[in-house]
């Protein structure tokens, strides 16, 4: 099975149960390098999706909770092909496809076609990419599509409806819906029925599953946006968590998902 | 012919027949547009607006009545017969330094401010590295009656004090920027995470001709008024084109200015500055184009200081102006065309270069400045008798806190 084939079906199959998918987010190597391997397996066995965040010195969409820990992440040490090769040591015993989220620079200049190799070998389904816009996606797409790998397309709250539709039949895996305009993490003064509306309006032109992230931090949000979404993703708050050494396993079991009794 | 020098031809025609930027935002493999979702629709709407407007005959008239009664254009070309002397050549200085708020920045600021006003947004957000640039757009949005909000490197706050204090008499609100490497990087990340946040009602005044397209053309078309009135002035002047036309490289803007107008003119070398700081090394210096390869930040797929993860790296430059890790997409057509030489100054060669134009022209140039003018000088030792065209990009009274430093 394809990665995006396998992204696509693992979301199903949460849906079939009755439930959003959930698709957890993680810095790689953050808050420390040796628990990254476990970090992945807790979120392969919690989540239905594994979203691994490759850190950049410039991530402009990301807000100060991912600042902060790529930052932290890039002074430990941690590289694109050090996360390829942690990925690859446990691929072998994951069950849940794992995305992996990269500003551009990194990916282009490891070379689309080593990084389109490594990434089977890593067990890695596909990319979010978020200064790619689809326009400038071809290269990648031409290196990775041919493996298999998905390139997950965005679709903004200010994207307008020829362009959205556009964006949801080139995607691939599902359709990330951000749901606010701003950056991840952000607080919740967004107008909630507005945002429901949108997932709607996605949902309606997109032949894929829509899966909703920016500022999904706690359970109600996500029985809320659940009913009008196929997946939510959480980042930043997880994020917190690590940082605070807090139980990565007991936060996503309250969020629903596999783990929920 | 080899086929990689013809290749190298095919471009720099393409260049100067005006094909790029092509429909993609590319000159040449470099450029584009690499920008969040969120933003596709605000970059859409700025394409429109500057094709809409920039050649619409009465927006033409009222940025040229600004930069007439407002900026202070055309500035002088002076002759600078006492370097001239020391160096051994014919010494002609665009003085950018004398037109409003004293450097170059204005040129873009008040055009930009123009087309947002024209676009109808509600407020104006601008990042600055030394400042000029954040000057520059709090006057222009005063002018044109539009809020601003600077990001500025709370570094840049720093070394340039005195900028903070103008921009915020200006009623500019000015934001510091307390991540990343908190200088003009960090307030591009900044200010484009503020676009983000509003990407319908915000217009975001880029300062250089970098970000993804149509800025470094949106820039490069209005600070091409350098060149052009330069490319005029110095036939009037001197009796004929320039050798070489020597200018600073940050971003690149003032440079482009300078350059564009005189791409067509293959007689005409044109010759890149850029910051060579204390060193080599990664850290030590910001010239992209010299040690620099390709990679995307910002937006553009240009040359980028960046290590073997495509990790960006820091800077360093004794000139706040400079000290940026990437350059225009136009730049780097320029530099892999060999249509342009870039070549990297030292911070002391800079100081030196600005110690002597003081003594002998009596001209404070800028830190930025200087390594044009050091440049310049190294240029005419190598080839003496030659005509030398220097763009003069600011003055350098906001760089007195530095230079005080480095003289005790």
């Amino acid at each position: 099975m394809s990665g995006a084939t396998r992204i696509t079906a693992a979301i199903a199959a949460a849906n079939k149960q009755g439930r959003p998918a959930l698709i957890p987010f993680i810095t790689a190597g953050h808050p420390d390098m040796n628990g990254f391997a476990e970090h992945v397996a807790i979120l392969a066995e919690a989540g239905d999706v594994v979203e691994i965040g490759v850190p950049f010195t410039d991530p402009l969409a990301d807000g100060v909770t991912i600042q902060r820990s790529s930052e932290r992440a890039l002074k430990a040490g941690v590289s694109l092909s050090w996360i390829l090769d942690t990925l690859e040591q446990s691929a072998a015993q994951r069950t849940a496809p794992v995305l992996l989220m990269s500003y551009l620079n990194p990916l282009l200049t490891m070379g689309y076609e080593t990084l389109a190799g490594r990434c089977v070998d890593a067990g890695v389904a596909g990319f979010i990419v978020p200064d790619l816009p689809f326009e400038e996606s071809a290269p990648l797409r031409a290196a990775i599509e041919p493996r298999g790998l998905a390139l997950v397309q965005l679709v903004s709250p200010v994207t307008s409806g020829e362009r959205m539709k556009k964006l949801c039949e080139a995607s691939a895996g599902f359709v990330y819906a951000v749901t606010v305009t701003g950056v991840t993490g952000g607080g919740g003064k967004a107008d909630q029925a507005a945002i429901l509306a949108y997932l709607d309006r996605v949902r309606e032109v997109s032949p894929l599953p829509v899966c909703a992230g920016f500022g999904i931090r706690e359970a109600a949000q996500v029985n809320a946006i659940g009913t009008h979404a196929d997946g939510v993703i959480v980042g930043s708050a997880l994020v917190e968590v690590l940082e605070q050494d807090g139980d990565a396993r007991a936060f996503l079991q309250s969020l629903g998902g596999k783990l929920h009794e | 012919m080899s086929k990689q020098i013809e290749q190298k031809e095919q471009l720099i025609q393409a260049l100067i027949a005006g094909d790029y930027p092509d429909s993609q935002g590319r000159y040449g493999p470099f450029g584009g547009r690499y920008v969040p979702e969120t933003l596709v629709g605000a970059f859409t709407r700025l394409e429109q607006g500057v094709s809409r407007w920039l050649d619409d005959t009465k927006f033409r008239a009222e940025l040229n009545a600004e930069l007439r009664h407002w900026v202070g254009r055309p500035t002088p070309l002076s002759p600078a017969p006492r370097l001239g002397e020391r160096w051994g050549a014919e010494v002609w200085l665009k003085r950018e330094d004398l037109a409003h708020t004293g450097a170059h920045k204005i040129n873009n600021a008040i055009g930009q401010a123009l087309l947002a006003r024209r676009l109808g947004v509600q407020r104006v957000v601008a990042e600055t590295g030394a400042g000029q640039h954040g000057v520059a757009s709090a006057a222009a949005c005063a002018r044109v009656g539009l809020p601003c909000e600077v990001y500025m490197g709370e570094i840049d706050m720093t070394r340039q004090a005195p900028n903070v204090d103008r921009m915020k008499r200006l009623g500019a609100r000015v934001v510091p920027v307390t991540s990343g490497d908190r200088t003009l990087r960090a307030a591009i990340d900044e200010s484009m995470r503020e676009w983000v946040s509003n990407p319908t009602d915000t217009y975001y005044l880029l300062g250089s001709a970098v970000g993804g397209h149509p800025y470094p053309y949106l820039v490069r078309e209005l600070q091409s008024v350098i060149g052009r009135e330069a490319h005029q002035q110095i036939i009037d002047q001197a009796g004929g084109l320039p050798d070489v036309a020597v200018a600073c490289v940050g971003g690149g803007s003032n440079a482009i200015g300078l350059f564009h107008p005189f791409i067509a003119d293959r007689s005409v070398k044109l010759l890149g500055m850029e910051a060579g700081g204390h060193g080599s090394g990664l850290g030590e210096h910001s010239a992209t184009l010299v040690h620099g390869r390709p990679g995307v930040l910002h937006g553009t797929y240009s040359m980028l200081l960046h290590d073997d993860d495509g990790q960006i790296q820091e800077t360093h430059s004794i000139s706040a102006g400079l000290d940026y890790p990437g350059v225009g997409p136009e730049h780097a057509l320029l530099a892999a065309t060999g249509r342009a030489t870039y070549l990297a100054v030292d911070d002391n060669a800079a100081l030196d270069a600005l110690n002597e134009c003081c003594e002998y022209e009596g001209l404070l140039v800028a830190l930025e400045t200087a390594h044009a003018f050091a440049g310049a000088r190294e240029y005419a030792m190598k080839n003496p008798g030659k005509r030398i065209l220097i763009g003069v990009s600011g003055r350098g009274d906001k760089d007195l806190n530095t230079l005080l430093e480095h003289s005790s």
